[in-house]
């Protein structure tokens, strides 16, 4: 649901980076908070345990530019990805305008990457929205590790119907812009269909 | 799943009701927050805040105690407070749509925060509710009022450079 403010003339959407614990999430929106110029962006909030663990979210928002008059933001969070913190990530999932799904590329993660699409998509549902109806990009991450599932596979299993998809190295940067575009382009592309 | 929009006439009424409750509760900041986390408006000293993450924070304050409501099986809690060393915050929820904050120190009292946000709070839902009104009369209409409706897609390009 994004928010339109003719007053402000501001435009507000959300975007939630969803997958497995451990995937990578957080280092997505910690190398997009490093990398961006400090106009376009809030501060980064995390609500992590202790050991860096994502407790409930982590919230970046990020002012993009004009259109038509009209400053585009996008707010970035992260879901908690350990299993046991389903709760937490349907409140996150509320009113969300896009989802990137992080995949973990490691062959032993691949259980854990079937299994948080299908949690994805239930909690999609129970909020009322069908994932294939979303703006919706999936981002391979962890290319850089040598024990990892082939793209070919990894696609043949996490991506049915297709969608754009990435493949990343979120510690050193790789592919997570081009990510981010990907479902910023998708969500604004939607928002003018509503119209 | 309809968007949040909000026009000119509307802002300027709830800008409105948020300074007089900014000044009748003696409040430090007061401020106006989609369930979502997006902040609508405030009034107030917003010098040394970020209240864009303010605004995030509430709204998952809001949705964590909702979802203990929910396990509990009751309606959420409509009213959360948060008392400081210094300061205090008062929270609670507006027409079932909207999150209202009061941010306030030993000024001003929770009795009178309570009173004055009850009063606003009539305010703000009849002002919230006849927005939804005009958005179901104006659907038609939308096309011409959408900064969406001549966007290209090479303005959502230029976006990305
Ligand atoms: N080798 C490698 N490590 C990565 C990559 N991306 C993330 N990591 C590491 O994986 C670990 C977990 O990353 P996080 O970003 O915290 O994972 P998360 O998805 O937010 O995890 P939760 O918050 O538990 O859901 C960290 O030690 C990261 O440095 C990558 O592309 N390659
Ligand atoms: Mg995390």
């Amino acid at each position: 649901m994004s928010f339109i403010n003719y007053s402000s003339r501001e435009i507000n959407c959300k975007i939630v980076y969803y997958g497995p614990g451990l995937c990578g999430k957080t280092t997505n929106l910690q190398f997009i908070y490093r990398k961006t110029s400090p106009q376009q962006k809030g501060k980064l909030i995390s609500l992590a345990t202790e050991t860096e663990r994502t407790l409930f979210f982590d919230f970046l928002p990020l002012a993009l530019g004009d259109i038509k008059g009209f400053k585009v933001r996008f707010h970035l969070y992260t879901v908690p990805g350990q299993v046991f913190y389903a709760a937490s990530r349907k409140l996150i999932l509320k009113g969300v305008d896009g989802v990137v799904f992080v995949a973990d590329s490691q062959i032993e993660r691949t259980d854990a990457n079937i299994e948080s699409l299908e949690d994805l998509k239930i909690n999609l549902a129970d909020q009322g929205y069908e994932l294939d109806r979303l703006p919706y990009t999936i981002q391979y991450n962890k290319r850089d590790l040598p024990n990892i599932v082939p793209v070919a596979e990894l696609d043949r299993l996490l991506n049915p119907t297709k969608v754009p998809w990435f493949e990343c190295v979120a510690t050193q940067g790789m592919g997570v812009f081009e990510t981010l575009k990907n479902i910023g382009k998708q969500v604004l592309k939607e928002l003018k269909k509503h119209y | 799943m309809s968007d949040f929009v909000m026009y000119e006439e509307e802002f300027r009424r709830v800008d409105e009701e948020l300074r007089r409750l900014y000044q009748l509760a003696n409040a430090k900041l007061v401020f106006l927050v989609d369930k979502n986390g997006q902040l609508i408006a405030s009034a107030g000293d917003t010098h040394n805040i970020d209240t864009t993450a303010l605004a995030s924070l509430t709204a998952g304050n809001i949705a964590a105690t909702g979802g203990i409501a929910k396990l509990l099986g009751q309606k959420e809690f409509s009213i959360l407070f948060h008392e400081g060393d210094r300061d205090n915050i008062h929270i609670s929820i507006v027409a079932n749509k909207v999150i209202l904050g009061v941010l306030f120190d030993q000024r001003s009292s929770l009795g009178i925060v309570r009173l004055r946000v009850k009063k606003s709070t009539a305010a703000l839902t009849r002002i919230f509710h006849e927005m939804d009104r005009k958005a179901l009369g104006e659907n038609r209409g939308r096309a011409e009022l959408s900064p969406f409706a001549e966007i290209t897609d090479e303005d959502i390009d230029q976006l990305f450079k």
